[in-house]
C-alpha cells in the first residue's frame, strides 16, 4: 500500500466541507491546506482560530460539533516555533479535520476555544503546562500535570529528557 | 435526574465545607483527587485535581525508536494494554503505508475484544463494590483471571502484554490457544447472566444508580465524553462501526445506546458491550484466516529467528532494526480507535527519522473526567462515588 503523495493545492481540496466553509467565510484567514494519508489539515491565521472553530461547530451541512483533541508540536529551533493542533469530529457526518495554528516562540499565546467547546478546558491547560503556550480567555489557566511550582515546560524540545534541568 | 437543579449561584463561603477526596481513596480508582465543596450532604462544586501519576510518557517517546514505544503504550491505560498497542501500531503503520496480513488483523480484533471484556470486568467489579455489591467483584475477577491467562499464553505477560508490533504481531499464537479462547467464549455469556442476575434487577443497585449523575446529550458532546459515557446519554457513535480499522468491517455487532444518561444507563451499555464483544471473539475464532502474522516489510518487521540462522540478509536487517531503528516518512497522522473507555487517539508526527518527533495520546478518560463536575454538582455526596465508577476513569490514562 504505497502512500499517495500529499495534496497541498487548496483548489483541489475545496470539496471538503470544513475547508469549503472556511473559504466561503474568510479566505485570507486560511494559510494553507494539506491532504495527506487520508487526513485533511488546515492552517489558520492565529487571530481567526476562535471564530473559525465557532464557524465549523455551527456549520449547517457538516457541523464539527465534537472536539476530539488539542495538542501542540514544538519545532525548535525553527520559527514559528509552535504549532497548536486541533482535531475536530463531526458526529453526524463522521468527518474529521485537523486545524493548525503557527505560533512564534517569543509570543506563544492564542485565544482559548473553551467558550466554544468546554471540553477544551483540560487540553488547553495541558498544552499550557507542558509547552508554555498561553490561552487568553481560559477560565482557569494553571498547571495540570506538573506541580504548581514547577519551572520550565517539559515537552519543549529544549527541555532535556534526562539528567539535571 | 433532571429535576435536581444544578448549582449555578456562587456558593456561600460561610456554610460550605471543602473536602478533599483522594488522592488515596479506594473508590477514586487510582490517584484521583477531588476537591469537593459541600453544603451539608450536597455537592456545590467539584474540581478534579490530576497529575499524580504523570510519568511523561509523551516526552519519553521522543527519545525512543518507533518500535521501542510499543511497551510504553501498555503503561498508559493499564487495563487495556492491547488497545493502546493497536492504536499506536495503526498510527505508525498509516505513516509507513504498511499493509497488515489478514490473520494479524483478525488476531488484533480478537485480542482487543478480550481486552475490552477484561477492562469492563474490572470496571464492573469495582463499580459494583463501590456501591455495595461485593459478590460481583469476586465473580468478575474470576473471569478476568481466565482472560489474563489467555494473555499470558499468547504474549508471555499477564498485564503489560506488548503483543502487537508495528507490522503485525510479536509471535504466532501458541498451539491450543484458540481452543482455550473458544472454551472461554462459550462459557462467558453465562457468566454475564450471573452478573446481571446480581445487579440489573437488584433494587438496592437500581436505587443507587437510576437517575443518578445525569448527563444530557448536549453536555456529553460539549464536555468531550466518549465511549459508553457518551452512548449512555443517547449519542450513537462507535468508531468500530463508524470508522472501521483493523478489519472491524468484517464483524457484525450492535452498538448499545441508552437514552437515560444516568449511571444505570452507562452500566447497561457496558454490560451489553460485554455480550457484543464475546460475540465478536466468537466470530473471529470462526473466521480466523490462515497465513503470516507479520507484514512483508523486512526493513520494519524483525525477521524470524530461524531465518536469521540461515540467511545473511535477515541477520543484517535484524541488526539494523535493533541498532538504528527504521526511518518513517515525514508526516503526521491522528489514528482514533474505540477503546473500552471511548475514543482513544494517537497523534504521531514524524520528521523522517527513526524516532517519533511527537507522540500525543488523546486519552478517553481525560475528557470523560471533565463531565464529572456536571454530573455531581447539585447532587448528594454519596452519589459522587457512583458517578466516578460510571465514567470508568483510569488514572494512568489521564496523566500519562
Amino acid at each position: 500500500m504505497p502512500i499517495a503523495p500529499a495534496i497541498t493545492d487548496i483548489e483541489q481540496l475545496k470539496s471538503h466541507p470544513a475547508l469549503a466553509r472556511l473559504l466561503e467565510w474568510n479566505a485570507p484567514m486560511v494559510q494553507a491546506a494539506k491532504f495527506d494519508r487520508e487526513e485533511l489539515t488546515i492552517w489558520i491565521e492565529k487571530e481567526a482560530i476562535r471564530e473559525a472553530c465557532a464557524l465549523l461547530r455551527d456549520s449547517a451541512d457538516c457541523p464539527f460539533n465534537y472536539f476530539c483533541d488539542l495538542t501542540a508540536v514544538d519545532w525548535y529551533p525553527s520559527e514559528p516555533r509552535f504549532e497548536v493542533v486541533y482535531h475536530l469530529l463531526s458526529i453526524a457526518k463522521k468527518e474529521r479535520v485537523r486545524l493548525k495554528v503557527r505560533l512564534d516562540g517569543s509570543s506563544a499565546a492564542i485565544e482559548s476555544v473553551t467558550s466554544i467547546w468546554p471540553s477544551a478546558n483540560f487540553y488547553e491547560r495541558e498544552v499550557f503546562d507542558l509547552f508554555g503556550v498561553r490561552f487568553t480567555g481560559h477560565p482557569n489557566l494553571k498547571r495540570i500535570m506538573m506541580p504548581d511550582d514547577w519551572e520550565g515546560h517539559p515537552l519543549r524540545k529544549d527541555y532535556p529528557v534526562e539528567g539535571y534541568r | 435526574m433532571a429535576q435536581f437543579p444544578l448549582a449555578t449561584a456562587e456558593p456561600d463561603q460561610d456554610s460550605t465545607l471543602v473536602l478533599n477526596m483522594g488522592p488515596q481513596h479506594p473508590s477514586t480508582h487510582g490517584v484521583l483527587r477531588l476537591i469537593l465543596e459541600i453544603d451539608g450532604e450536597t455537592v456545590v462544586r467539584l474540581r478534579p485535581e490530576i497529575g499524580y501519576l504523570h510519568t511523561g510518557i509523551e516526552k519519553t517517546c521522543e527519545a525512543k525508536f518507533y518500535q521501542q514505544v510499543v511497551p510504553l503504550t501498555d503503561r498508559i491505560d493499564y487495563l487495556c494494554p492491547m488497545t493502546n498497542n493497536l492504536c499506536y501500531c495503526l498510527a505508525v503503520e498509516k505513516l509507513l503505508g504498511l499493509e497488515i496480513p489478514p490473520k494479524a488483523q483478525w488476531m488484533r480484533v480478537m485480542m482487543n475484544e478480550l481486552t475490552r471484556i477484561n477492562s469492563h470486568l474490572v470496571w464492573l467489579g469495582t463499580h459494583a463494590m463501590d456501591i455495595g455489591a461485593f459478590t460481583v467483584f469476586l465473580y468478575c475477577f474470576r473471569e478476568r483471571e481466565d482472560i489474563l491467562r489467555l494473555f499470558e499464553m499468547v504474549s508471555g505477560q499477564r498485564m503489560m502484554t506488548s503483543y502487537f508490533r508495528i507490522g503485525g504481531l510479536a509471535l504466532e499464537p501458541p498451539l491450543g490457544f484458540f481452543e482455550k479462547v473458544k472454551k472461554f467464549a462459550d462459557r462467558f455469556p453465562g457468566n454475564v447472566d450471573e452478573y446481571e442476575n446480581l445487579l440489573t434487577g437488584n433494587p438496592i443497585f437500581m436505587m443507587r444508580t437510576k437517575g443518578v449523575a445525569y448527563l444530557s446529550p448536549e453536555d456529553a458532546i460539549a464536555l468531550g465524553a466518549s465511549g459508553p459515557t457518551l452512548r449512555g446519554s443517547g449519542i450513537d457513535i462507535d468508531l468500530r462501526r463508524d470508522a472501521p480499522y483493523s478489519g472491524y468491517e468484517n464483524f457484525k455487532f450492535n452498538v448499545p445506546v441508552r437514552n437515560e444518561g444516568d449511571v444505570f444507563a452507562r452500566y447497561l451499555c457496558r454490560v451489553q458491550e460485554l455480550r457484543e464483544s464475546i460475540g465478536m471473539v466468537q466470530q473471529a475464532l470462526a473466521g480466523m484466516p490462515e497465513g503470516p502474522v507479520k507484514a512483508d516489510a523486512p526493513k520494519v518487521v524483525l525477521p524470524d529467528r530461524e531465518k536469521m540462522k540461515t540467511q545473511m540478509e535477515a541477520l543484517i536487517y535484524h541488526f539494523k532494526i535493533i541498532t538504528e531503528g527504521f526511518a518513517v516518512p515525514a508526516g503526521e497522522v491522528y489514528q482514533a480507535i474505540e477503546s473500552p473507555r471511548g475514543e482513544m487517539g494517537y497523534y504521531v508526527v514524524s520528521d523522517g527519522t527513526a524516532k517519533p518527533y511527537r507522540v500525543h495520546m488523546r486519552a478517553p478518560s481525560y475528557a470523560n473526567l471533565q463531565t464529572l463536575s456536571r454530573m455531581c454538582e447539585g447532587q448528594l455526596i454519596a452519589d459522587v462515588i457512583a458517578a466516578i465508577g460510571s465514567i470508568d476513569v483510569i488514572l494512568g490514562d489521564i496523566d500519562r
